[in-house]
């Protein structure tokens, strides 16, 4: 029997209070929280920081740092700091320590380190982007996702508080059922389920849920008034950000949900059984990097006038054209892309709009990427006159456009991308990890 | 015309990490996934996507009443001509299509 309390889907959501005291009070062995996730992009790996202020992960941490010592049970957080580098994994330590000294508490930290300097032999998983040593080298922070293993190891330390760099999401959920011989299956089902807080039940901002662990399966209870679970809202958590709604794949093997069985048990609790955990042959980790590809400057007109904005894809066309020509002229052969996306007309689908658009005014956003950041705002500056005067044919007056701002130009700084969508073979889990106990 | 939209609850699509996009088709009830389940072709949902058919993955799910589709992203995440961080803006390419 194994009792996780999961505050919420990730530190920086919030979480309920009063639910979470309740989860106190039930006497739970481990508070397990996720710190982290790909899905705000790649510039956070690639700079290795949280995507959330120091402020605002302090005081929801120090929450959990009370709620534990309430508790008397260890609390741990899967990849810290948004991204789970080694940067973010000292930031966590040192609001960790503030809050200690601050409130009078004592506790010991362990970090389990996942960044990785070198890596052994790769193999692309579907969908994974080329790879060569060249594209290696130059991604700034490259982080191997640790599973239950690498967690045990870290929960077997005996720390009161845990912070991990880059696990997988479930991870730290998973690895103490499994240790204290769980059912494997539902271990990793319940972690799969449990991992996003009160995702899989109704009222799904309210985040805290109550993980129990048994030989045949788990219960998930969502802890906040007016949140329930149903059989049908955790069983379409499966879904969620899932490629496959019944095989997940983690380090050392994979879940199989397709016999999952769910019933409720009351009004707001659903038990589950019949997932199967298929151990792998070799012991693999995934790897995430993120390199920067090159230096961006934005800039954006709105266009209200009617004539404009009916023959806005014609004008910007027209811009695309005059303006590469100029970038040529003034600027000699310069490596960049030059974009316009028309905002209320096609920027989010592209090429895949089907609807025709028929809005009063449209937005067009400037988007300048080039190799260096000079060299960006050098060719956005020679865009500014085209959105700011370019008249749709030499008859018609000159016409101006609205800019929002002042310079016109936003330099955004290094534009990172993910490089990695792979996995490394490990013959010791903890070869590529390092756990450390901090005095 | 009827759309994937006007017959189901809810049609959600989202990143399945950064080289996945995946698309969860909520129908709420039996008669209303066999409604999609029988007007909405794979190929017509590869067609709307531009991309290959053979990467397209279709799950039909009868017993949450749920049709999902998911693909490789066409552009990585954060890719500088990608336009869609978090892939939200595939699901109201499926609602809008009209069921055979």
């Amino acid at each position: 029997m194994t009792r996780i309390l999961i505050p919420t889907g990730a530190l920086g959501l919030g979480y309920d209070q009063t639910a979470l005291m309740r989860g106190v009070a039930a006497g739970p062995d481990l508070i397990a929280i996720d710190g982290g996730s790909t899905d705000s992009g790649p510039s956070y790996l690639g700079r290795g920081v949280s995507k959330y202020t120091r402020a605002s992960t302090k005081g929801e941490w120090a929450g959990l740092i009370r709620a534990r010592a309430q508790a008397g049970c260890p609390l741990i957080i899967g990849t810290a700091g948004t991204c789970g580098t080694d940067s973010t994994v000292d930031w966590l330590v040192d609001i960790t320590r503030e809050i200690l000294a601050e409130e009078g508490l004592t506790a010991t930290i362990a970090t389990l380190k996942s960044q990785q300097s070198a890596l052994g032999d790769l193999t692309p998983l579907p969908g994974a982007p080329d790879v060569d040593a060249g594209i290696i080298d130059q991604c700034t922070n490259i982080v191997a996702l640790a599973g239950a293993e690498q967690i045990q190891a870290a929960l077997n330390t005996g720390a009161d508080i845990i912070i991990a760099g880059r696990t997988t999401d479930t991870a730290t959920i998973a690895a103490l059922p499994l240790q204290n011989g769980d059912h494997a299956g539902g271990a990793w089902h319940g972690a799969k389920i449990g991992e996003c807080g009160a995702f899989c039940a109704t009222n799904p901002q309210s985040g805290v849920i109550q993980l129990d662990f048994d030989t045949t399966g788990f219960t998930i209870t969502p802890l906040a008034d007016g949140a329930r679970a149903t059989p049908h809202t955790v069983s379409a958590h499966m879904l969620y950000e899932n490629s496959d709604p019944y095989i997940l794949y983690e380090p050392g093997g994979h879940l199989d949900v397709t016999q999952a069985k769910y019933h409720a048990v009351s009004d707001r609790a659903v038990r589950v059984e019949g997932a199967a955990w298929v151990p792998s042959e070799t012991y693999t980790v995934k790897v995430e990097g993120a390199r920067v590809v090159g230096y961006q400057t934005i800039i954006m007109a709105t266009i209200r006038d009617p004539h404009y904005v009916a023959n806005v894809q014609a004008w910007c066309d027209d811009i695309a054209a005059l303006h590469a020509e100029k970038v040529t002229r003034r600027m000699g052969q310069v490596d960049h892309t030059t974009e316009l996306r028309i905002i209320g007309h096609s920027a989010t689908l592209g090429g895949l709009e089907t609807l025709p658009a028929t809005a009063h005014e449209v937005g067009v956003l400037g988007i300048v990427t080039a190799q260096t950041q000079e060299d960006a705002r050098a060719i956005a500056m020679l865009l500014n006159p085209y959105l700011l005067h370019h008249p749709l044919t030499q008859d018609e007056p000159m016409p101006t456009f609205a800019f929002p701002f002042s310079p016109a130009e936003t330099d955004r700084g290094p534009v990172y991308g993910f490089a990695l969508h792979h996995v490394m073979s490990l013959s010791d889990p903890m070869s590529a990890f390092r756990l450390e106990v901090l005095s | 015309m009827t759309t994937v939209g006007d017959v189901t609850d809810k049609v959600r699509s989202k990143n399945a990490g950064p080289f996945w996009l995946t698309v969860d088709i909520f129908c709420g009830d039996a008669a209303r996934f066999d409604r999609v389940v029988a007007g909405l072709s794979t190929d017509r949902v590869a067609a709307a996507f531009d991309v290959d058919i053979a990467t397209l993955k279709r799950f039909d799910i009868a017993d949450l009443y749920v049709v999902k589709f998911s693909l490789p992203r066409p552009t990585i995440q954060g890719d500088i001509r990608d336009r869609d961080m978090h892939g939200a803006g595939w699901a109201p390419l499926i609602a809008e299509m009209a069921l055979a």
